[in-house]
């Protein structure tokens, strides 16, 4: 598994793209010959990973959004974070 | 009608913008009857085309041809795949794709490239294509697409003449800066299957190249993803092609016909739509090209009964046709098909013969 820092700042890399599809009931996560769907947690995640944010404050922001304890989030985002770096979808 | 004959969103969408390419592949997966320039549809067409295919849950537009870069509006094109929220896939041979076209794509939101490559010998790759010089243009476009910082994918047909340089082929891919290969086994359709017998590879040069690829794979794990399209004509199981008749894709020739696999007008009797004529969702849900063959009512035995009738689909139904003689039947290249011993007889001709290039 990819190691999630605190002070990384995550994005996609090129070719790697978040859309909407009604059709298809949401939100998508799209890479070359490959497409996974992204639930609300995800998306909330996901949107967040411009490369302007650091891991610890995007945890801070989704925290103060949805009034969740932050270890509860810091542990989602880093799974999440790490599993798609994993595939190449995310730079950290 | 019940729910469950509702057919499912498509997800991908081939676009064939024309069938013309300078290079002249003896395994063209084109029609023998290629579409003339005349008959292309406009970009303006392809932009509607792009957002009912979006509309109907399509995801990705692989941008294919003959060679897309022979249309001069091919940005517009990608521009209009990006507005209309799909993913742009460009499958190109490189040749006669300038790098100021290809920044002029990057800018219009062009988001992966896939190239061509005929083999890791460059004389080789040249008499394969049909084209002195094909090979070098390749690598020096690839090191463009790599240099935009677009995901690069190189796809690499595999028959007889290069069979037993796939670890080298991998190596090129590598040293390209490709983040993903494909190694396609030849499928025999169109000019492939016209070429058939001098591009067939023998039963333990494939068995040799499965293996080949599985330990490929292990050695560069992380470093680049290995795709692989296995050769159906030794195979004990039929491919699910397409992922089912209408289920997953449709395929859009230059010329407008809306087809469920690019080689279904090969089976005779079908009706095929155009989008000139149609919306994208009409001729998904009720052309009677789309609805021949989709779910299982149409299966005869032994697909009918078979527990994998979910799983593969009866295989491919231009297979069917063309060695079974009713697109009906099942795929002969199942095992379990009354006609499989064709499909042997048929893989045991092997002849050194010059190739039948495609030609526009």
């Amino acid at each position: 598994m990819a190691q999630v820092s605190d002070i990384s700042h995550p994005r996609l890399p090129r070719g790697v793209r978040l859309t909407h599809n009604e059709a298809q009931g949401g939100w998508i996560l799209l890479a070359p010959e490959r497409v996974f769907k992204a639930d609300a947690i995800a998306h909330e995640i996901l949107k967040r990973c411009t490369g302007e944010a650091s891991v610890a404050q995007i945890v801070d922001d989704l925290a103060m959004t949805f009034n969740a304890p932050r270890e509860r989030i810091h542990a989602d985002v880093v799974k999440l974070l790490a599993t798609l770096a994993d595939k190449k979808l995310l730079e950290l | 009608m019940l729910a469950l004959d509702i057919p499912p969103n498509p997800l991908g969408l081939l676009a064939e913008l024309t069938h013309r390419c300078p290079l002249g592949c003896p395994y063209c997966s084109n029609p023998l009857a290629l579409d003339p320039r005349a008959d292309e549809l406009d970009s303006a067409t392809w932009a509607r085309v792009f957002r009912e295919a979006a509309g109907l849950g399509v995801l990705q537009v692989h941008l294919s041809g003959g060679e897309p870069a022979a249309r001069r509006d091919l940005a517009d094109i990608v521009k209009a795949a990006r507005e209309a929220g799909l993913y742009s896939n460009l499958i190109t041979s490189a040749v006669g794709l300038t790098p100021q076209t290809l920044h002029a794509l990057a800018d219009a939101g062009l988001d992966h490239v896939q190239i061509s490559i005929q083999d890791s010998e460059q004389k080789s790759a040249d008499h394969i294509a049909g084209y002195d010089g094909a090979s070098a243009r390749k690598r020096a476009l690839a090191a463009e697409v790599v240099k935009l910082g677009l995901p690069l994918t190189v796809n690499m047909v595999v028959h007889r003449a290069n069979i037993s340089r796939i670890e080298a082929m991998v190596e090129l891919a590598l040293a390209l800066g490709a983040a993903r290969v494909e190694i396609a086994h030849v499928q025999y359709y169109g000019w492939a299957l016209k070429n058939r017998a001098a591009l067939m590879p023998s039963l333990s040069q494939v068995e040799q190249a499965v293996r080949q690829v599985e330990v490929l794979r292990a050695k560069h794990h992380g470093r680049i993803v290995i795709d692989a399209v296995v050769p159906d004509y030794y195979a004990r199981f039929p491919k699910p092609c397409v992922g089912g008749w209408g289920r997953r894709s449709l395929n859009v020739t230059p010329a407008g016909r809306v087809l469920p696999c690019h080689a279904a007008e090969v089976i005779p009797g079908l009706e095929f739509w155009t989008v000139r004529e149609h919306s994208l969702a009409d001729i998904w849900r009720s052309s009677p090209a789309f609805m021949a063959f989709r779910g299982t009512d149409w299966m005869q035995e032994p697909c009918k009964s078979c527990s994998r009738r979910e799983q593969d689909f009866g295989g491919c139904r231009c297979q069917a046709f063309l060695i079974a003689g009713d697109a009906r039947a099942a795929d002969p290249v199942c095992h379990l098909s009354p006609h499989h011993a064709l499909v042997e007889q048929l893989a045991a001709v092997r002849e050194e013969v010059p190739y039948s290039y495609r030609h526009s």
